[in-house]
């Protein structure tokens, strides 16, 4: 296994309230990698991918790896778009913040929203696009910064199922494009299984890894994928293992 | 449906008016009422175009107070405002102050402030500003503390200076909060110039409606009265009606206040 870009060892999270959110987890990214994060809710999940990108401080244990600005990008639960900002300054954000001279940025920025297929809504505000698009916005603005890792915290789960699959394909298609780190957290198994090369299972109070499963397939990712037997049987397995996980 | 509704928002409201001032007009006729109690309609018109010379340049003074008031709520709230959100100690420290200026009635200050005030056109804008600035401080502040956590986060996450915080995310998120201030500060300037008005009394040149007012009851010119409420009134209606479309024009297109729905 070649070096792990981010290093997780022996993390634990207590908050101020006394909630132990994580308890002592190891966790390895490999390069490249679409790793899930899969667990009931209360497992800590959300909060070892903030760990991962630096907006929590774990109480014990240690983060190694490249976590410098603009090198992780974050999507969030809900679309969390500036609703004064165009889509496009939107996107901007992240490059503005850096610096980035306003010719280039536009640019960047532009070619981000192609790449979601949102082309021809640089200028349409948040409160004018539906929830898919906001979505969408939020993963071009986490891209804009060609991140090497890319961190999604259940950003699908409040959308329609339609809409999460064209999503999750389109996330699937710019992963294959890109090849940065994804860490997907989610609660659906089939998600999970769906996306990612490796599942890893959280269970609750502490949170703490229960599972990692491998996802191999031969089969490309899509609807072929999707409704054949050996994607119902890693379903079975990966649900089997979150059964496992909330007896704990 | 869009022309019949807006005839109704408008036509609706201005015919309630124009009964009202018939039926005026014709009980103060019909019944012989004193103009010294109650002047019709047309006996305020007369008065406001005889004594229009008299009440435009009090109704300048009056505009100058409140604007003057105005301007420097708006200004002083605003940068006090962010003043506190840049130290916690700060606020903690002033706010308290701030809500004892605001809790205690102008009424009763203006006097001491006219004493401590030689210059008593300052005196009256010092009056009005204690009124009108609150609101706009308060809602700043609000405002300020108010930005999602969420996007707090992602400015975290890329690095963000506080004084790109404080630009970028925590100005525009305080933006419709500052203007619901600016709002109810425009119609406390006028009342605070009126009331400070009222306190100061002063005579001769350049005083303002409040003091005609106060200046026509003495007189027993009642019809004078009515005329430069009618103006107070106006100038009121003229402050909302603006700052209203400054609001719309400024939220625009992303805030919920703002936005027509279409159905």
């Amino acid at each position: 296994m070649p070096d792990a870009i981010v290093r997780l060892q022996g993390i634990s999270k207590t908050f101020n309230n006394g909630t132990t959110a994580v308890s002592k987890l190891d966790l390895d990214l490999a390069p490249g990698s679409f790793v899930s994060l899969l667990g009931p809710s209360g497992c800590g999940k959300s909060t070892v991918l903030r760990i991962i990108a630096g907006l929590v401080e774990p109480s014990e244990g240690a983060v190694s790896g490249r976590r410098d600005a603009g090198r992780i990008g974050f999507v969030f639960q809900e679309p969390t778009l500036m609703p004064w900002a165009t889509a496009l300054a939107n996107v901007m954000l992240p490059l503005d913040l850096a610096g980035m001279p306003k010719a280039q940025m536009r640019a960047r920025a532009a070619e981000a929203l192609d790449q979601v297929g949102l082309k021809g809504f640089e200028d349409a505000y948040p409160r004018e696009l539906s929830g898919g698009m906001k979505m969408r916005v939020s993963l071009a603005r986490a891209l804009a910064t060609d991140p090497d890792i890319l961190l999604l915290d259940e950003p699908f789960a409040a959308l329609d199922e339609i809409t999460r699959f064209k999503l999750n394909n389109d996330l699937l298609a710019l992963w294959q494009a890109k090849r940065f780190t994804a860490v997907f957290v989610t609660h659906s198994v089939f998600e999970s299984v769906y996306l990612s090369e490796r599942v890893v299972v959280m269970a609750a109070r502490p949170g703490r890894v229960s599972d990692d499963l491998a996802i191999q397939t031969d089969l490309a990712r899509g609807a072929e994928f999707r409704t054949s037997t050996a994607y119902s049987t890693l379903c079975r397995k990966a649900s089997s293992a979150l059964e496992k996980a909330m007896a704990l | 449906m869009n022309t019949s509704y807006r005839w109704r928002q408008i036509g609706l409201p201005v015919g309630l008016g124009v009964v009202c001032l018939v039926l005026w007009e014709a009980t103060v006729r019909g019944f012989g009422v004193s103009p010294f109690i109650l002047p019709g309609p047309t006996a305020i018109a007369e008065a406001l175009i005889k004594d229009w010379p008299l009440l435009s340049e009090a109704l300048l003074v009056t505009l100058q107070i409140t604007g003057m008031a105005f301007v420097c709520a708006v200004v002083g709230g605003g940068l006090i405002a962010i003043l506190f959100s840049l130290s916690k100690t700060v606020e903690t420290t002033l706010f308290p102050y701030a809500v004892i200026m605001q809790v205690t009635p102008v009424v009763a200050i203006a006097p001491l402030l006219i004493i401590w005030i030689d210059n008593v056109r300052l005196a009256l804008l010092a009056c009005a500003w204690l009124v009108a600035f609150f609101p706009i401080l308060s809602n700043t502040t609000v405002g300020l503390n108010s930005s999602d956590h969420n996007l707090r986060d992602m400015f975290r996450l890329y690095r963000a200076t506080p004084r790109q915080t404080l630009l970028k995310l925590r100005v525009p998120s305080a933006m419709p909060y500052f203007l619901t201030g600016v709002r109810i500060s425009g119609g406390l300037s006028l009342t605070g110039a009126v009331v400070a008005e009222f306190v100061a009394g002063t005579s001769g040149q350049g005083s303002g409606l409040a003091y005609r007012i106060l200046e026509s009851s003495y007189q027993l010119q009642t019809p004078r009265m009515f005329a430069a409420l009618l103006l107070i009134s106006l100038t009121g209606v003229l402050i909302f009606l603006a700052t209203s479309a400054v609001s719309q024009r400024i939220l625009g297109r992303w805030h919920e206040s703002a936005m027509d729905l279409e159905k």
